[in-house]
């Protein structure tokens, strides 16, 4: 039986966590992010799982990663100071292929920046935080219901790709409290890690199976005894610097997530049907999108609202798709203009910003100006 | 006829022998001493993880036959401490080096101690980063050279091994590459100490830290280890003047000091036998 | 009885097998180690101890 309750954001993540089965999380104390690590640390040994505040975000992490190799599904909390403190081991659960979900309630920056005003501008950093070519997915919830679902959605993604997923949520839904709905425990479909049949000393640990994406490590002490490390490995999981190896290893990183962005990609569109002008946006910004559509709709404009889920990778096959019927652009988003770029690799043509870096929001009004601007 | 004794061939992965490490260097030797230790105990290969961060001394961890991993520079013990505590039945073995868990990583040297969760850290300290080509580390005496101390270092070194102990680790002790027999025994009774324990272990560096400091040959160092270090009981004996210049070897000092994960399994327990509550609390 | 085992392939010749021999029965031969000619190891297993390339070692002599 699903039940309903009166959540902000941040407490609505750590309950759809622990319906995905999450039962490690490690973090340290930073707004506007603080309330997961709370509510964490009060609802985990509840249910027999671990919390732990540990010493900073680089200690955070890699105790996630941790518990994730001893085959627990693991996360982390935390805030843009946080989260650039987070790349380095960031990059390694990309290259090692250990899955673990990452919070970042996004504030405004860039360094300590706007505490704890809302902003949007870890866009980019969310996709290449980490050195070098890495894998990585992010999704970005727009309510405090999409902060419970999605969440599971992170879990199952991350565990079925072996691959850091980033929950770039903002100050907006963050802190913001809606009635939200828990379904009920049988509805949710919830993706396991596929281990492989104990093989005594594992040889080829990081060996794919034909038809897979990522291999089958099974956790620390269920009879293995195997390798893991953040230097470019074989299939045994040791170190190499055969060019071949590691041309394969990346190829393969890379193509995990390429090749599936059917299953990885979601969007939602809103009165896009005959739309001829779009605005895209994302996270807390789409409801003041959503307001002024509505009102320029009113108004006679063709307007609609695409809104990227899965905001790396960007759903760019979804977005093509309305392209022929779209005359104009318009990207709104908490930042000087970063999915702007996306959008309009995308399209290939330019698209008009509204943006912000004061950590105000953007109102309903200025989106519907600049439709009306464009609705000519 | 195997190339390698039986010690060698059951705790190490042959395949990759013989390591990287240069001649001379106290590394192996310290692997060595860490895979005696484990067959004492007769640990369960298959449940015996051992973590390393960066640097010569994190080499050791893929050369070991149990469950290993080499994370990131100075990390190996948040590492540690995520895996002990997802699956506290694993024993947990951190092996670290001096700038490893001294310098990059001393913020999580010094939360581990004072967690005292149940983890066995040890130290190849061999007074340089030897991975980049000799600068100077946080155990570099004072005065002594590095790549990056051309006119002789400026900084104190850290003790690791007080350190720890003042940062509130259970068991600390002392090892060398020389006292091979002292630093296995050390290394059992610390995988054994319930708590946090760690075995700051003197290695040679011969090819950086000792050619830079006309200290010698691997030789040379390991005799100054020898007429240096003495074993903990005959140092106990000792007079204050005959200790002068001399370092005990073996266990430093040892607490029963509570354990972090026995604390918190009284937490998880205590939430079980409350009352059955509402399962979303907002009070 | 054991038998003391020289593995050339991972010796290094650093020499600390033979400054610690107690009996002085090793020394480095072109560049490895090796036991003297007129031997006198008494199968102590320091060098085994202290040799950081795992390049000499004591064996259970099989069938003697």
């Amino acid at each position: 039986m699903s039940e309903l309750r009166l959540l902000q954001g941040n407490e609505a993540c750590v309950e759809g966590a622990l319906a995905a089965g999450m039962r490690f999380f490690a973090g340290y104390p930073i707004t506007p992010s603080t309330e997961i690590a709370e509510r964490c640390a009060l609802r985990l040994p509840q249910k027999g799982g671990k919390f732990i505040q540990m010493e900073d975000e680089l200690a955070s992490i890699a105790a996630v990663i941790g518990a994730s190799v001893a085959g627990v599904k693991a996360m982390t909390a935390t805030s843009g100071p946080g989260f650039s403190l987070m790349q380095e081991n960031i990059g390694y659960a990309s290259l090692a292929e250990i899955p673990c979900v990452i919070v970042n309630v996004q504030r405004c920056g860039p360094s300590s920046g706007l505490p704890t005003s809302p902003a949007q501008g870890d866009y980019m950093q969310a996709r290449w935080g980490t050195h070098g070519d890495h894998p990585i997915i992010a999704i970005s919830p727009s309510t405090v219901q999409e902060a419970y679902t999605l969440m599971i959605r992170c879990f199952n993604l991350s565990e079925k790709y072996r691959v850091p997923v980033i929950f770039l949520m903002d100050e907006i839904v963050g802190h913001l409290r809606e009635g939200t709905e828990f379904p009920a425990a049988e509805s949710l479909e919830l993706y396991e890690r596929v281990s492989s049949p104990v093989m005594g000393i594992d040889k080829h640990c990081y060996q794919v199976e034909e038809g897979e994406w990522a291999p089958r490590l099974n956790p620390f002490g269920r009879g293995e005894r195997y390798n893991i490390t953040g230097l470019i490995h074989d299939e045994g999981g040791f170190p190499t610097n055969n060019k071949a190896t590691a041309r394969a290893l990346i190829s393969r990183l890379l193509d995990k997530i390429d090749r599936n962005t059917e299953d990885i990609c979601d969007a939602r569109e809103y009165r896009m049907e005959d739309a001829e002008i779009a605005v895209v946006c994302y996270g807390g910004t789409v409801r003041s999108a959503m307001a002024a559509v509505e009102r320029a709709r009113a108004e006679g404009a063709r307007v609609g609202m695409f809104r990227p889920v899965t905001v790396w990778p960007f759903p760019e096959a979804r977005l093509r798709a309305w392209l022929p019927q779209l005359k104009g652009l318009i990207v709104a988003e908490h930042n000087h203009g970063q999915m702007l770029l996306e959008v309009e690799r995308v399209a290939r043509r330019p698209a008009r910003m509204i943006g912000r870096v004061n950590g105000t929001l953007i109102p309903p009004d200025e989106i519907y100006a600049a439709i009306m601007e464009d609705n000519v | 006829m195997r190339e390698y004794s039986d010690l060698i061939y059951k705790y190490t992965r042959v395949d990759h022998l013989p390591h990287i490490w240069c001649a001379g260097c106290g590394n192996g030797i310290l692997t060595r001493d860490v895979a005696v230790a484990f067959e004492r105990l007769k640990l369960e290969r298959e449940k015996t993880v051992v973590v390393s961060g960066i640097g010569c001394s994190s080499r050791a961890a893929g050369y070991l036959d149990v469950n290993t991993i080499h994370t990131t520079h100075g990390r190996a013990l948040a590492f540690a401490t995520g895996i002990k505590l997802a699956n506290p039945e694993l024993h947990v073995v951190v092996i670290t080096g001096d700038g490893d868990c001294a310098a990059i990583g001393g913020n999580h040297l010094i939360h581990a101690a004072r967690r005292n969760i149940d983890l066995t850290a040890i130290v190849f300290n061999n007074n340089t980063y030897g991975m980049t080509g000799g600068q100077y580390s946080p155990t570099t005496p004072t005065g002594d050279k590095g790549t990056t101390a051309p006119y002789g270092n400026i900084d104190r070194a850290f003790d690791i091994a007080r350190l720890a102990e003042s940062s509130g680790a259970s068991y600390t002790a002392r090892g060398t590459a020389y006292h091979t027999l002292e630093t296995i025994q050390a290394i059992e009774r610390g995988i054994l100490h319930k708590g946090f324990s760690l075995i700051d272990c003197y290695s040679v560096c011969p090819t950086y830290y000792g050619r830079k400091n006309k200290k010698g040959s691997a030789v040379d160092m390991l005799i100054w280890q020898r007429d240096h270090g003495v074993p903990r009981a005959r140092y106990d004996a000792l007079s204050p003047e005959e200790r002068q210049g001399k370092f005990p070897v073996g266990i430093l000092q040892q607490n029963d000091y509570p354990e972090f994960i026995e604390q918190y399994q009284r937490i998880i327990d205590g939430c079980e036998t409350e009352q059955e509550r509402s399962a979303f609390i907002h009070d | 009885m054991k038998r003391l085992l020289i593995n050339p392939r991972f010796c290094k010749g650093c020499g600390i097998c033979a400054a610690f021999c107690p009996k002085s029965a090793l020394e480095l031969k072109d560049g490895k180690a090796a036991l003297k000619e007129r031997c006198s190891c008494i199968l102590c297993g320091l060098c085994e101890q202290r040799c950081p390339d795992y390049a000499i070692f004591l064996r259970d002599e099989v069938g003697a």
